[in-house]
């Protein structure tokens, strides 16, 4: 068909394609746009063996294939953003094309604040039990400052940089931090909404 | 589905949802706007990719913390002060008379005498910057004192003069501009009610892929961290009132005595210095013919040590115990040169054997006694006198109209040349200045590093740890170099125009070469602490330097007379005679006469009078806006404060 003739030169030639209605589908679905969802599909085909390219939309690409992608490589957070994004029942944190797409969005120009900002939360949250205690934000800060021996900050400076968060964004006091609070926090800073933008 | 009806409709008609005549008109604008705004994108990406060095000063910065990446920026706006004081002096002074002036060899000033030339061309020579680099454009006693030169008839002298008052007038335009930029920035403030949470949840890029980049930024958020804590240290420490003023009593009273104490020591080796030299100096060893130098040169090192293991005592927020140590050691230099100069004053022998480079200093205070070269310069044109007329064998009648004899301009004895001299002297100071700067760091710093790392596995305690261990970033000693470096830039640039252009070298080689250095070699500090956001107080040091350094250009220009024998002003009584013969030859008369009615001083003090006025005026007016200011500051924190 003639759509089915576009949506494969689009892709530049490609053995595999990607279904008009479900293209439109996507597009209703997710903050991106037909271009950006043509482009993933190309790079999600990319990551899988040629045999299984054709049927990607159902296809899963195991997590260390997923963290070769250049713009996922050197970003602190890969291993929870993986497993925030996978709907795997496995728990392998393998990624379907949905649940890409599903990054994408939520990590595009058009997303709103508030979006990105529940997923921050779930990503920052380490032991996913819906709060940010003292260990969440431990780990967090670990991993901000690299793997490196030198970079890492002292207990001393650790406990110290945790309480005044907790003092800062803590506002009922209980010693965690819970959506509505980060929420609060993160929306009043100029520089959320441009630093969490991902594009391929 | 009826939003798939509607959504097939709108891609169709996309481009004509406009006017409907003018479909094609509408894409075109739509495209021709997206364009643009990518035009406007790329734009602001060129223009920060050109400021140079930046990636290099984001790196030392994410690494090494604000305070010492402001230094590298500091050290960059210097740059660009030079370039355009390079610029001046090179394409107003040095280019014309090169290209226009009359060329080497064809008058006495411009010839190397028969005596020197021999060594002329030496390395040697060249270095010490006499010989072929004497006379040439570089200096002063170059320039021919023709009016005008050249077929475009271009005014040496009188662009000599101005490029000269030009420069420093544009060092203090741009060094006050900067000032007061910055005092805007510094009051706009900053919101920092979550400031830690938002370093912890909102500062990785998403956008950075690069893992180099990545590096720079795990290193510039832990520096952000421990920036914050400190800051934060700062502001809770609980403080024995009494106990910290009066350690901090203390300390100043040990660091005054520590001035004094240096200051005595300069006067006590200068008098000892003079008394060797009235002995004669072939009686002394090394120690005592250089004992000035080397004293003032180890009081330069030990001192600043010495001020911040006083400074440990007052317990300030690192931050200020900086500017303390920045403002102890300018007080410890200026002092030192202040003694010197006076001690010297007494006795000054401009033929000494060895000529220290301070010297110069004196010649332009010392008006008290006869100025040396006026004397000089009565035997010098008294023996050429002679020497012309054992040119016409003695006879040398009244109204001769014998031919002048040719005699080859290296053969014509010379008047002296004090302003060559003096600019010699800048520049030499300025090449040994930065010679030592940069073994200083190779020495100092990376042969040290090379020395921990590699003998670190075989000696007895931890070189690591203890002592020597790696050597920290000196702000402050690097800070005030540069400052005094640029002071000497500044009085030596009107007899030397060849300085800016060292300079210029200097400060981009330096930049190269201490980069890589605090790379390398340095270790962050244990406390690193964010720079205040503006550079007013090295601003302020800066400007200081300025007003002192002009001090002796604009005496010269305005009570000594210029040399009879060399430079653009020979032959006049006063060096800003060239203005009023400008003013007589190139202005219409009635230009004159308003000139002569306004440098009138029944006009000037009114007008110094009405400037002083607006100056008041205008204080009173900014601080009611900086009050204004802070009532709304404080309405904003209210509502916010509401809304949790």
């Amino acid at each position: 068909t003639g759509e089915a003739e576009a949506a494969r030169a689009a892709m530049g030639g490609s053995a595999s394609l990607l279904p008009r209605e479900a293209l439109g589908e996507y597009q209703e679905l997710t903050f991106l746009g037909k271009q950006e969802i043509l482009l993933a599909y190309k790079r999600f085909s990319e990551l899988l063996p040629k045999e299984e390219r054709e049927n990607a939309c159902s296809a899963r690409v195991p997590k260390s294939q997923i963290l070769t992608l250049p713009e996922l490589r050197a970003n602190p957070f890969q291993h929870r953003i993986c497993r925030v994004f996978s709907t795997s029942d496995d728990g392998d944190d393998s990624i379907s094309f949905e649940d890409f797409l599903d990054m994408l969005s939520v990590f595009s120009d058009s997303a709103t604040s508030d979006i990105k900002s529940h997923y921050a939360f779930r990503i920052f949250d380490f032991d996913d039990d819906g709060t940010l205690d003292r260990k969440d934000l431990e780990k967090l800060v670990n991993c901000l400052t690299g793997q490196g021996q030198e970079s890492r900050l002292s207990n001393a400076e650790m406990e110290q940089l945790i309480q005044n968060i907790l003092e800062e964004s803590d506002i009922d006091k209980d010693g965690t931090i819970n959506l509505s609070e980060f929420q609060h926090v993160v929306s009043r800073s100029p520089d959320f909404a441009r630093y969490s933008v991902l594009q391929l | 589905s009826f939003s798939r009806e509607a959504q097939l409709f709108v891609e169709k008609f996309e481009g004509a949802l406009g006017k409907g005549k003018g479909k094609k008109f509408y894409a075109y604008k739509v495209m021709m706007t997206k364009k643009w705004m990518k035009f406007q994108r790329d734009f602001e990406n060129f223009k920060t990719a050109c400021i140079p060095w930046e990636m290099k000063i984001k790196e030392i910065e994410s690494h090494f913390g604000s305070s010492v990446a402001s230094y590298f920026i500091f050290l960059r706006w210097m740059y660009g002060i030079n370039m355009i004081l390079f610029g001046l002096t090179f394409g107003l002074v040095m280019v014309p008379e090169a290209l226009m002036g009359k060329p080497y060899g064809s008058l006495p000033r411009k010839t190397v005498p028969r005596a020197e030339e021999a060594s002329a061309m030496n390395f040697a020579t060249l270095w010490d910057f006499s010989g072929f680099a004497q006379y040439s454009v570089l200096f002063y006693g170059y320039y021919n004192n023709q009016r005008t030169i050249g077929w475009l008839r271009f005014r040496m002298p009188l662009s000599y003069f101005l490029v000269g008052v030009g420069t420093i007038g544009y060092s203090f335009m741009i060094v006050i501009r900067t000032m007061a930029r910055n005092a805007n920035e510094e009051g706009g403030g900053d919101d920092t009610s979550f400031n830690f949470s938002w370093k912890m949840f909102t500062s990785w890029d998403y956008l950075s892929g690069n893992p180099e980049t990545a590096d720079n930024k795990f290193a510039s958020i832990t520096t952000s961290f421990k920036e914050a804590i400190v800051e934060e240290q700062e502001s809770r420490k609980e403080e024995n009132i009494h106990l910290t003023r009066f350690l901090r009593v203390l300390a100043n009273f040990l660091a005054l005595c520590t001035l004094a104490g240096s200051g005595y020591l300069i006067f006590f080796v200068v008098r000892r210095s003079q008394k060797f030299a009235l002995e004669g100096l072939e009686n002394y060893g090394w120690w005592e013919r250089n004992e000035v130098n080397m004293v003032m040169s180890l009081l330069g090192m030990f001192c600043p040590t010495l001020f911040d293991v006083i400074s440990s005592l007052e317990n300030y927020h690192p931050r200020i115990a900086l500017r303390w140590q920045l403002g102890r050691i300018f007080a410890l230099f200026l002092g030192n040169l202040y003694t010197f100069i006076i001690a010297l004053m007494d006795e000054i022998n401009l033929k000494a054997s060895y000529l220290p480079p301070f010297i110069i200093f004196n010649m332009h205070m010392g008006q008290e006694e006869d100025f040396q070269p006026l004397e000089e310069e009565k035997i010098v044109k008294y023996n050429m006198t002679i020497w012309e007329a054992s040119l016409y064998n003695g006879t040398i009648p009244e109204n001769s109209t014998a031919p002048p004899i040719q005699v080859d301009p290296a053969d014509v004895p010379r008047g002296p040349c004090w302003e060559t001299m003096v600019g010699q002297e800048f520049v030499r100071l300025t090449v040994s200045d930065t010679m030592t700067t940069y073994i200083t760091i190779l020495i100092g710093d990376f042969l040290r590093a090379v020395f921990v790392r590699f003998f670190n596995y075989c000696w007895c305690w931890d070189l690591e740890y203890g002592f020597p261990s790696y050597s920290e970033f000196d702000i402050s000693g690097n800070v005030l170099g540069l400052i005094f470096n640029q002071g000497m830039i500044w009085m030596g640039s009107f007899y030397a125009p060849c300085l800016p252009a060292i300079n210029v070298f200097r400060l981009h080689t330096s930049m190269y070469l201490q980069c890589w250095a605090v790379m390398c070699c340095n270790v962050p500090q244990e406390r690193v602490f964010k720079a205040s956001r503006s550079n007013n107080f090295y601003m302020a040091m800066l400007l200081f330097i300025l007003f002192l350094s002009t001090l002796p250009a604009v005496y010269t220009i305005v009570s000594i007379p210029p040399s009879f024998d060399c430079g653009p002003f020979s032959g006049k009584t006063r060096m800003f005679e060239v203005i009023s013969e400008t003013l007589e030859h190139d202005f219409p008369s009635w230009f004159g006469k308003v000139f002569g009615y306004a440098s009138n001083p029944g006009l000037i003090l009114p007008f110094i009078l009405l400037m002083v006025l607006s100056i008041y005026y205008l204080n009173a007016t900014s601080k009611s806006y900086k009050e204004a200011n802070l009532e709304l500051k404080k309405k904003l924190q209210s509502v916010r404060n509401r809304e949790l």
